[in-house]
């Protein structure tokens, strides 16, 4: 059974104003998450990506459908088992969300009271959690006096205080620094292989989501519009939401204005190379294409490596008899996705 | 000047008097300001419990209080202080009025400061599992405790002005003391050492508030 499982889930908030339109926030989403993973859920902002993380603790209530968080029907309880429940779900937020008046130390202790944790264990913890973080030295600061990276730590170390099976994280790279970014989601990593704990990474950065996530949804106008494994969307993007975003990262294909640049300087066929399964080598293309004495030069693309395996896209310029670059073109054609380009 | 120190048994009670006036008036008087005042914040369209009904008559009740001058205040809440058993006159209806009159007062100054609190801290106490109690008082309150802190010593100021009016009705405050021996006998000097005297309390609870305030902020 999945850890995360909602069926026909959808949020609607009533109009802002009297006559207003209602907002539907999140409209009628499935989706699954296993024990142990990590996704990425992307989207534009106002997705309805950020609300669909909230049904998941419950800070919003679901409008309709079924939300499961470890066999329990969350939209069945009342507030009092749902901040019970929520005790098992950690969340980090964009601007930390630090309590200002409490130092680092009583930032972590605060879910700790909550759940009532005896005061001497409290402290064991605490000082667990600073030292998994790395701040066991900032112990007694306070928020104000912490970088960005550091306060995010503190809210990683608070999020995980009563030790919950989920972490949900809410675009929370996205006040940092391309550096910081990347302590922190080598934070988060660890926290996904060591403690075991499913994290849901809400985000708009592909940067983000192709460096940590398992799997990968796209949300648009409240509605999941395609999913899949982190590999299958950088490389095989399908709906054009998707490919927006994966070309914010991946821009082995040339553009119309790349493509005219490379026209004036290139008189040869334009043929672009899809290599998007591994079993295929480049050196069996451009063997074939040698052995069939065509001339051909890379004049455009790049090798994307995704979580351990690679994809990429060569645009190159074949020269030679054109009914011999013809049969090349199909020949090649067999081996790897191509497309001629203008 | 000879009069003013033949008057210092007089002086020294309407001291007394103001200072206990001003003191309970600000801590009882606070206090209920900072239970309608947090009332009138929860209550609010997507507050901590949003309650259109408690929101409207907490409005309503406030604005109604509030612009109504403090003399007149004072003098028409007499019969009040009577049902109570406390005479209309002296020092036990000055503090019902006071009271009365900074609790609705103050109660807009809290509303105002916990506005300012940044409900991202709110929503990530309730991720933890807070109940809503429990974010009033360990986070929304704390949260806004500098900015509180300046209210109060802000509404300090108001309440000693409110000290010196319920002279009218008998408080044995300095405001009396200016009255009887300054204006009515028209002793110019006796009036102006009354002021120097409120102004010397205000100053320091001035300079206490801040001083309070600035610790609870660092900076």
């Amino acid at each position: 059974m999945s850890l995360i499982e909602l069926k026909g889930v959808s949020k609607t908030f009533p109009p802002t104003r009297k006559g207003g339109e209602p907002v539907h926030a999140v409209r009628d989403v499935d989706l699954s998450i296993e024990s142990g993973e990590i996704v990425g859920i992307v989207g534009y902002s106002g997705a309805g990506k950020s609300t669909l993380v909230r049904l998941v603790n419950a800070l919003e209530p679901t409008t309709s459908g079924s939300l499961l968080v470890d066999g329990t029907d969350l939209t069945t309880l009342r507030e009092r088992q749902l901040q019970k429940v929520r005790l098992d779900i950690g969340m980090i937020f964009q601007q930390f969300n630090l309590l200002g008046s409490r130092t680092v130390w009583g930032n972590v202790a605060y879910p700790l009271e909550v759940a009532k944790v005896p005061k001497a264990e409290q402290q064991q913890r605490i000082s667990d959690l600073l030292h998994f973080v790395g701040l066991a030295d900032k112990a007694h600061a306070w928020p104000e006096e912490l970088s960005g990276g550091q306060k995010q730590r503190v809210g990683i170390a608070r999020a995980l205080a009563t030790s919950p099976k989920i972490l949900l994280a809410d675009e929370a790279t996205s006040a940092l620094d391309p550096e910081t970014t990347v302590d922190v989601l080598r934070l988060l990593k660890k926290v996904n292989a060591e403690l075991g704990i499913t994290i849901v990474v809400i985000t708009h950065e592909m940067e983000v989501v192709k460096s940590i996530a398992d799997r990968v949804v796209v949300m648009e106008e409240g509605r999941v519009v395609e999913h899949g494994d982190v590999f299958d969307i950088f490389s095989r993007p399908a709906h054009p939401a998707t490919q927006r975003f994966v070309a914010t990262l991946v821009d082995d294909v040339p553009d119309a204005a790349a493509l005219e640049a490379l026209r004036r300087r290139h008189p040869g066929r334009l043929v672009t190379l899809s290599f998007l399964d591994e079993s295929v080598s480049q050196s069996a293309v451009f063997a074939e294409l040698i052995r069939r004495g065509i001339e051909f030069e890379l004049v455009f693309g790049g090798i994307e490596d995704v979580r351990g395996r690679t994809f990429g896209h060569l645009t190159v310029e074949l020269r030679g008899d054109a009914s011999a670059v013809d049969e090349a073109i199909a020949a090649v054609g067999a081996l790897v996705e191509t497309r001629e380009v203008a | 000047m000879d009069r003013v120190w033949e008057l210092r048994s007089e002086f020294a009670e309407g001291l007394w008097a103001t200072l206990w006036l001003a003191g309970a008036g600000l801590v009882i008087g606070g206090l209920l300001g900072l239970i309608i005042g947090t009332g009138l914040y929860v209550s609010r369209q997507r507050g901590i419990v949003p309650s259109r009904p408690v929101s409207v008559v907490l409005n309503v009740l406030v604005n109604f209080m509030r612009p109504i001058p403090f003399i007149l205040l004072a003098i028409a809440l007499q019969p009040i202080s009577r049902y109570f058993g406390i005479s209309g006159i002296g020092n036990g209806h000055a503090l019902v009025a006071i009271v009365f009159a900074s609790a609705f007062g103050i109660s807009r100054i809290v509303e105002q400061n916990l506005v300012a609190v940044d409900p991202g801290v709110l929503e990530a106490a309730r991720a933890m599992g807070a109940s809503r109690w429990r974010v009033i008082w360990s986070v929304l309150l704390p949260e806004a405790l500098g900015p509180l802190i300046l209210g109060f010593t802000y509404a300090l100021v108001a309440i000693v002005d409110m000290t010196a009016i319920v002279g009218v009705v008998g408080a044995d405050s300095l405001g009396k003391v200016a009255l009887t021996y300054g204006l009515k006998q028209f002793d110019w000097t006796v009036t102006a050492v009354a002021i120097l005297l409120v102004i010397l309390i205000v100053q320091i609870g001035q300079f206490a508030g801040n001083a309070a305030a600035r610790k609870v902020m660092r900076r």
